[in-house]
């Protein structure tokens, strides 16, 4: 066999192993006996991960990733990963779960597996308590803050009664800022920025009135690990009825889980 | 070029855009006539007022002149509330521009002040005017005269600074421009279009401050 050939053929027949690799193994055995799981988690996006001044990565989704670690007793190894590239570590076998505030869509659906939901990531009305809002009816000739172009914005222009006034700021901070200085009475904006408000103990405290858009978010896995994927929602079950996931939502987002949850 | 231009846009957004031109417009007349009465009021201060009053005014003037404009919109609009001071954007917006304004034309109708040769005030009072009619006809008529050019140009350029207020949440033309782009992502064409009506509101204005220049001045004569 002439040298190129053969180093051809070797090269196709190790593409077919890595191909067939991950959709024939059972995840779950590979983990108990590697004793390690390797979890993508984000590093660039506070609250749910990012670099502390110790240099080590801490968040919700830091702390869900070791609760599962935990619960399934073995090492885990975290993996930092942006939002463009936490899909792809998954699919070329890098990490085992994706724990990275992962929303749910169609696309995504086509090429992995999600759990339940273990975090929630919603849009919404917040405002202090002597306020009553609990649905967009409610907002009329009240002054609400957004931040202009986002989806809270696009959403509220469209539900929100015309004598409602939308005060449109350019950036999360001015958005922010007009709420704590009084400028407007209620803000509409994600369940994390008012979790940021809120971390820094104000006068006015942003609690949630009612949800525009909830996109919760879920664990990612490869598909065809069905032990998996029912060992990992177990954990998650146990985790929010021993009230665990509760802790974790508390001490990151500074609320507790929403009911609904 | 590839890009290709898309103005459809402009029959839905323009009541948004009208909107945005009434209260540029309504700020700059607004912050015009009460930041130039401001500046009078000032300069005289400044130039012949009392003496324990000068150094007020004139640190008012330095602090505003040395201050990003921005920063004195975002004072008065999320800083005061802390003190119980609540305006609403519009009146933060008029409140900024009118203060900033004031400083501005304080320092240039001052020089006008204080180019008046000594001997016109002793003219006048030789002709037996009151003090205060000498500074009116002897001083500040021909000194506003003199610095009426000035004073335009800072108008306008007070004018286009008002793009800022827009950081506010107040409705002005920037706003109208970011608030379109951010809803049809056409930001080249909803950018070129608010370019073009500044350029217009800018031309127009100084035509008009041209306009008033000839009637409140008419005995204007060649320069010397």
């Amino acid at each position: 066999m002439k040298r190129r050939q053969f180093i051809a053929l070797a090269a196709a027949g190790g593409l077919a192993l890595l191909a067939a690799g991950p959709a024939c193994a059972d995840a779950l055995a590979d983990i108990e006996s590697a004793k390690t799981i390797r979890i993508a988690v984000p590093q660039d996006f506070p609250p749910f991960g990012s670099v502390g001044a110790d240099m080590k990565p801490a968040g919700y989704d830091v702390d869900m990733a070791n609760l599962i670690g935990e619960k399934l007793g073995v090492k885990v190894e975290l993996v930092p990963v942006t939002s463009a590239n936490r899909i792809p570590y998954l699919q070329t076998n890098k990490v085992d779960l994706v724990i990275s505030s992962l929303g749910k869509n169609p696309d995504r659906e086509k090429v992995i597996d999600f759990s339940d939901a273990y975090a929630p990531f919603f849009n919404g009305v917040f405002g202090p308590d002597d306020i009553t809002a609990e649905k967009p009816e409610d907002l009329a000739g009240k002054t609400i803050g957004v931040t202009r172009g986002a989806v809270e914005d696009l959403e509220l222009t469209k539900i929100a009664p015309p004598s409602a006034e939308i005060k449109r700021y350019e950036d999360n901070n001015g958005t922010i800022s007009a709420f704590l200085s009084g400028q407007v009475e209620l803000v509409a904006t994600g369940n994390v920025v008012a979790a940021a408000i809120l971390a820094k103990n104000p006068p006015k405290k942003p609690n949630v009135k009612f949800l525009i858009k909830n996109s919760p978010c879920y664990i990612g896995l490869n598909k065809n690990e069905p032990v998996l994927l029912e060992k990992v929602n177990t954990i998650i079950a146990e985790a929010k009825k021993s009230g665990e996931l509760n802790a974790i939502a508390r001490k990151w987002l500074g609320a507790d889980l929403p009911a609904e949850f | 070029m590839t890009y290709r231009f898309d103005f459809s846009w402009i029959g839905d957004y323009l009541p948004v855009l009208l909107k945005g031109v009434g209260i540029t417009v309504e700020l700059i007349l607004v912050g015009a006539l009460l930041g130039v009465a401001l500046g009078t009021l000032c300069a005289w201060v400044r130039a012949l007022g009392p003496l324990w009053l000068r150094p007020v005014v004139g640190a008012y003037v330095e602090l505003i002149r040395n201050t990003p404009f921005l920063i004195q919109l975002f004072f008065i609009f999320f800083g005061l509330p802390s003190l119980g001071v609540q305006m609403s954007e519009l009146q933060a917006a008029n409140l900024a521009m009118i203060v900033n304004l004031g400083a501005y034309s304080c320092e240039i109708v001052r020089a006008g002040i204080q180019a008046t040769p000594r001997g016109q005030f002793e003219a006048g009072a030789s002709l037996g005017m009151s003090p205060v009619q000498t500074f009116w006809h002897v001083v500040l008529v021909p000194s506003l005269q003199r610095i009426w050019p000035a004073l335009s140009s800072q108008i306008v350029i007070v004018m286009l600074g008002s793009a800022a207020v827009s950081q506010i949440a107040a409705e002005d033309l920037t706003f109208a421009a970011n608030f379109i782009q951010s809803r049809n992502f056409r930001a080249f064409e909803a950018y070129l279009v608010s370019t073009v009506i500044y350029l217009v509101l800018a031309i127009l204005l100084r035509q008009m401050l041209r306009g008033a220049g000839a009637v409140l001045f008419p005995r204007r004569r060649a320069a010397r």
